[in-house]
């Protein structure tokens, strides 16, 4: 069990008041906060070992290219890959995705090839594919969603088929917190010959997930939603598939030998081994060290405690957000058990931007719009939703003070 | 001459189907501007200062004590100046 009020003491921004009032971060799906760890290891990297990494011999660029492989190795472990050569950095899981749908959906899919994503998918799931298919003329097909917001799988078991050649489906939706039983997905979707990619962006931050035990193909996931920094984020795939798979962009770092031919006048090109072929240029290096550290973080506390810590504020945020105002309505199933901490509710008579401002005024801080998932919130025909959503230093109090203010509202 | 730049921070459009603009007022003249548009504009409704419900001239809109305000219905940047223009200069 972890302790949240020791945790909180590692993140110096929680001592900051907005408003007037302590701040109540309730906006965890959308980035977390940065433990003190995190901030001071890239303040390191920086102040003492900060160079270009890879071919160079001198001492500081040495130190870069073992703490950048460090990195590397760090995540492989975190996620049970098999190594490094599994782990790509790309800025976010938006990037990750886009290195599948270019460097391998653009080269491979034909018109008579399908692709499969979910309407519950976050835009960067879905706007990708429906690019690459506007090139190619592959088809894309839409898995229907239950009324609670839960996957409709004998939808998918409909739609998967010969024609099928990657299934794209988030582990957990940043909407409503269902936990999607990639597993089950996984198993029929190879049955039939085709590959999954699962968008982790939700899923990483908050449960233990092993890429061996889901048998994902890809899995995309962003540093700054599990206290590491902005602007670095991973693409895992598979050995075999990556050295398969074509480069996405092109500069250094990705290249082995750049050679010029005097007879053709052109240069050949060698592409550098798994994972740099699909790094090019310069990386964030100091993305990737605080990302290290931020796993680090993640790893002392253990996955699975992260797990219970939200599942417990959830269970106890849901009904007492429910009881507090008689106009406050959650969205999607209320089953703690099939979902992780990412409650989306609104109140009658008020817009979620109205109960964004309002909360923010206590200075508790929860999300409104569509957070990205415009096709689910129409699915679940509402114009918008406010969304509170729970990390480790998240306590009851922030919720027994969420639900004091969200009372408020019933004399609106 | 004072414009409606020196009271506001910054416009933010939100994302959702109701397609509102929130204003954030500099802190400094938040005060300022939330006593004008409160002293022209007509409240429906108010809690403790904390939020106002608002008419002006046909337009609805709410004000926050924090200092920012929600307006719907907007059709575009020219119309929110000019209301801006009518309710803090």
């Amino acid at each position: 069990m972890l302790d949240p009020y020791r945790i909180r003491e590692d993140f110096p921004i929680l001592k900051r008041k907005i408003n007037g009032k302590q701040l109540v971060y309730l906006d965890n799906a959308a980035t977390s906060q940065k433990p003190r760890q995190v901030i001071d290891a890239i303040k390191d990297f920086y102040e003492n070992h900060n160079a270009n990494v890879h071919r160079a011999v001198h001492t500081l660029s040495l130190e870069a290219s073992q703490l950048y492989e460090d990195a590397h190795e760090e995540v492989a472990e975190f996620i049970h890959a098999r190594g490094m050569e599994e782990i790509i950095f790309v800025r976010g899981t938006t990037e990750a995705i886009n290195l599948v749908a270019y460097a391998w959906g653009l080269r491979t899919l034909r018109k008579e090839d399908e692709v499969i994503v979910s309407l519950m998918e976050h835009h960067s799931n879905i706007v990708p594919w429906e690019i690459i298919s506007g090139i190619t003329g592959n088809k894309i097909k839409y898995i229907e969603v239950n009324e609670d917001g839960t996957l409709d799988y004998e939808s998918f078991e409909s739609l998967i088929s010969g024609k099928t050649r990657i299934v794209c489906l988030s582990h957990v939706s940043n909407v409503t917190g269902i936990i999607n039983d990639v597993k089950r997905i996984t198993k029929l979707t190879h049955d039939h010959g085709a590959m999954v990619l699962i968008d982790g962006a939700q899923s990483v931050p908050h449960l233990p997930v092993n890429v061996k035990d889901l048998d994902a193909d890809f899995l995309a996931f962003s540093g700054h939603k599990m206290l590491g920094p902005t602007g670095i984020g991973v693409l895992y795939g598979k050995r075999e598939i990556l050295e398969k798979m074509e480069p996405f962009q092109g500069g250094g770092e990705m290249i082995r030998e750049v050679s010029y031919d005097q007879k053709t006048k052109r240069c050949s090109i060698f592409w550098n081994v798994l994972p740099w072929k699909f790094e090019a240029g310069t990386p964030n290096v100091g993305g990737a060290v605080g990302l290290m550290e931020a796993i680090r973080y993640l790893t002392r506390i253990g996955m699975r405690n992260v797990n219970s810590h939200e599942e417990r504020l959830t269970k106890y945020a849901i009904p007492r957000m429910e009881g507090c105002c008689r106009k406050v309505k959650i969205y999607g199933t209320k089953d703690t058990a099939i979902k992780c901490g990412i409650i989306p509710f609104g109140i009658d008579g008020l817009g979620s931007h109205d109960i964004a401002l309002f909360l923010d005024n206590y200075g508790i801080m929860v999300r409104s719009g569509f957070h990205c998932a415009q096709p689910l919130h129409e699915m679940f025909k509402l114009s918008s939703s406010a969304r509170a959503s729970f990390y480790i230093y998240n306590t009851i109090e922030e919720i027994d003070k969420l639900t004091e203010v969200l009372k408020e509202t019933d004399q609106l | 001459m004072v414009n409606v730049d020196d009271y506001v921070a910054r416009t933010e459009g939100t994302c959702g189907k109701e397609q509102d603009v929130i204003v954030i007022f500099k802190y400094d003249k938040k005060d300022e501007a939330i006593k004008k548009i409160l002293g022209r504009a007509t409240t429906r409704k108010s809690i403790a200062g904390i939020i106002s419900e608002l008419t002006y001239k046909g337009f609805s809109f709410r004000l926050y004590g924090s200092g920012k305000v929600i307006f719907r219905d907007l059709k575009d940047k020219e119309e929110l100046n000019s209301l801006l223009s009518k309710l803090l200069l």
